[in-house]
């Protein structure tokens, strides 16, 4: 690794979410370039950007759905991708990755329900095998999320007897059954018709007001991104390239690319 | 004599062959859906070993030829010290060699479960093994049921060569009658359409039920 | 138990060469049966005719469902019932030409299915003789869709060929039987021909799929 200097463990009070330096190569091409990125507790981070700026594999990696390059993650003081072994630091094995993970959830622009599942059989499945909740137990928590999203009459159906919004709520309260510390938003509204988008939307509303969680939200819903967001991340060729509370990101973008890139988004809706 | 004297005459026979047969075609199956599970998980391990063991097992008994791993089996394993009844060299031999191809079956309709699948179940924190056995094989069964009425039919068919060791299933009967009678077209004829008939009218519209009741079960129907 | 003897496995050698000879001439001369065959079988299920479309569609769906072994056996013994002596060979390719013709017909029938209709009206429209159509225009786009298909029961006829010497076929599995109950040594000569089915086989399907990339490079349809 470079200069940089990798803590194993960062201070109390620290970043829930820290990118270090990360690098991540596909073959020659360099999606992530070197960044750092911190998310603060609670914090609602959007990142926005063109299409091969490298926001969704912020989220990948932050999911370890991708392998690392160069760099460290750290998840709520731990490293994510790399792991303590005699006072240093090596890249993570598959117990550190699966204990780590239980502090992230994500949501994917696809949904990826289980099909041959129910609404709260879909929510049930992790905290039954993973956590080691009772069938009960399970069944309560996956209720009450399900009625969170707005979805409880809907607990018996299957993926296919419902629709993309619907599909989304469910994905949603899936991942929270988790009680992950940080939940990942992956373009959550990309692949839903129009009319259902407000739904979900609202579901993450929710979600931000009236629950702790550290969030991070890739998206192209610009107004929705410039309402709810506490931060707002333009990234560009694998990097951040600005990065500000919302007012100052849209209403007046000091980087030209950003300004290009907002221009042409508007124009575009 | 006419047909229907023929029937009379040696129906009976043909009954106690097409029951044989039968139970050469359940056997097999359950051999054959064990086999065909194991090596075409194995075949996703990633461990080189473990791949290496199932390759060799299906390049083997899909690249000979069923009639030879049958005398193979019943002839030659006698001198490894383990010596086969006929009528168990037969199912095992079938089994073990539609295993063969089943095993491809099982392994691409496991790669045929849609990546999002994989990662929603990672990103829930499954282990590999929770993962597999309720999010990925379950889909994969549903997507490996029509390959598989197609084996099915051909392992009904591969039974056929077990009367080669002389097990007394419909075609040992067939040949049997032909060889007292002569009356070719009768006998051969016979066990063609009771063949036929156990592939087209019952393993075929079975695999369809199951592969509906399947469906429903998935929630797709 | 297990003793296998080296020597032994030389001396059958020569024999089971030059059994496989005759092992693969049987398959080269019933594929090729099956190549022709199957295309009138496949042709003759897309005539506007509809009797004649059911009943080859029946007879092919028959062929397919049934042993090859047995219908061997019944080419075999049925051919002398109607006064026509069929040695081994004769009907031996008959029967395994016929199944295999029933098998090539439906990835014919796949192949050319997956023409679309456009084609088929181009051609018309164009006023393309039926000859023309099918052999500039239909069958070199059905073609890469058949090949694996194709490949598949290439391998497939080679591997049941043992079936013939159920009817005396002097091939590979016979000449076997015929070493174990010369010489009651039948470790040696089925292993052997184990061996020799894989060292034929294994290449062959490799090959095929180098085959198949070539077609489709060359009829300039490349993924």
């Amino acid at each position: 690794m470079s200069e940089h200097t990798y803590p194993n463990k960062l201070e109390p009070g620290s970043p829930m979410v820290r990118f270090s330096n990360v690098t991540k190569r596909y073959g020659p091409l360099v999606v992530l370039d070197s960044l750092d990125l911190d998310v603060a507790p609670n914090e609602m981070v959007s990142i926005i950007g063109p299409s091969g700026s490298g926001k969704t594999t912020v989220l990948r990696m932050l999911m370890t759905l991708e392998t690392i390059d160069d760099g460290v993650i750290y998840v709520d003081g731990e490293p994510l991708t790399h792991m303590e072994r005699n006072g240093d630091l090596v890249k993570a094995n598959a117990s550190h990755l699966r204990k780590m993970r239980g502090n992230i959830g994500m949501v994917f622009q696809h949904f990826n329900l289980f099909p041959h599942m129910t609404a709260l059989q879909n929510c049930m499945e992790a905290p039954v095998q993973v956590l080691g909740l009772s069938k009960d137990e399970a069944e309560q928590r996956s209720v009450e999320l399900l009625d969170l999203v707005g979805l409880a009459d809907k607990k018996d159906q299957h993926p296919s007897r419902l629709s993309g919004g619907q599909q989304q709520r469910v994905a949603i309260a899936r991942a929270l059954a988790m009680r992950p510390k940080v939940m990942l938003l992956d373009e959550v509204t990309s692949a839903l018709d129009p009319e259902v988008i407000g739904e979900v939307l609202n579901v993450i509303r929710k979600l931000n007001s009236e629950h702790s969680l550290t969030m991070l939200m890739v998206t192209h819903q610009m107004g929705f991104a410039k309402e709810i967001s506490d931060r707002v991340c333009f990234f560009y060729g694998g990097n951040i390239a600005e990065q500000g509370p919302p007012d100052q990101i849209f209403g007046n973008p000091k980087n030209e690319r950003t300004r290009q890139f907002l221009s042409a988004v508007l124009e575009a809706t | 004599m006419s047909y229907l004297e023929f029937l009379a005459t040696y129906g009976g026979r043909f009954v106690d062959g097409a029951i044989i047969t039968a139970q050469q075609t359940v056997l097999a199956t359950v051999v054959a859906i064990s086999m065909a599970v194991l090596m075409g998980l194995m075949r996703l391990s990633p461990s080189l070993f473990v791949r290496g063991i199932a390759t060799v097992y299906i390049e083997i008994f899909r690249g000979t030829s069923l009639l030879v791993q049958l005398f193979w089996i019943f002839y030659v394993l006698p001198l490894f010290g383990l010596p086969l009844e006929k009528f168990t060299a037969g199912f095992l031999a079938v089994g073990m060699n539609l295993g063969a191809y089943g095993a491809e079956v099982v392994r691409g309709a496991i790669q045929a479960v849609p990546k999002g699948q994989y990662e929603a179940a990672l990103a829930l924190n499954l282990s590999p093994m929770t993962r597999m056995r309720r999010i990925i094989f379950p889909q994969a069964i549903l997507l490996m049921l029509p390959p598989w009425g197609n084996l099915l039919i051909e392992l009904l068919k591969g039974t056929a060569l077990v009367a080669l060791i002389s097990v007394s299933d419909l075609m040992f009967e067939a040949k049997q009658i032909n060889g007292s009678t002569f009356l070719s077209i009768e006998a051969f004829g016979t066990a063609l359409v009771i063949y036929y008939v156990f592939g087209r009218m019952v393993i075929s519209p079975a695999m369809r039920r199951l592969e509906h009741v399947m469906a429903r079960k998935m929630g797709q129907a | 138990m297990f003793d296998w003897r080296w020597d032994f496995t030389f001396e059958i050698l020569p024999r089971l060469l030059w059994a496989t000879m005759n092992t693969l001439l049987a398959a080269g001369i019933g594929y090729g049966i099956a190549l022709v065959l199957g295309l009138v079988l496949a042709l003759a299920q897309r005539t506007p005719y509809w009797p004649l479309t059911l009943i080859v569609r029946e007879f092919v769906e028959f062929i397919r469902s049934t042993p090859l072994v047995l219908q061997i056996f019944f080419v075999f013994y049925v051919g002398p019932q109607f006064g026509i002596r069929l040695d081994p060979w004769t009907s031996g390719m008959i029967a395994i030409g016929l199944h295999y013709a029933a098998y090539l017909s439906e990835v014919y029938r796949a192949g050319l299915d997956s023409i679309p209709k456009g084609q088929w009206e181009a051609c018309r429209a164009l006023n393309l003789s039926a000859r023309r159509t099918y052999f500039r225009i239909i069958i070199p786009q059905a073609l890469p869709a058949s090949l694996p298909g194709m490949g598949n029961y290439l391998v497939g006829i080679f591997k049941d060929t043992p079936m013939l010497s159920v009817i005396g076929v002097a091939e590979l599995m016979h000449t076997a039987n015929a070493l174990g109950s010369e010489t009651y040594r039948f470790l040696e000569p089925y292993t052997m021909v184990g061996v020799i089915f894989l060292a034929i086989s294994l290449p062959t399907a490799a090959g095929l799929r180098f085959f198949e990339a070539w077609v489709r490079r060359t009829l300039g349809m490349s993924k």
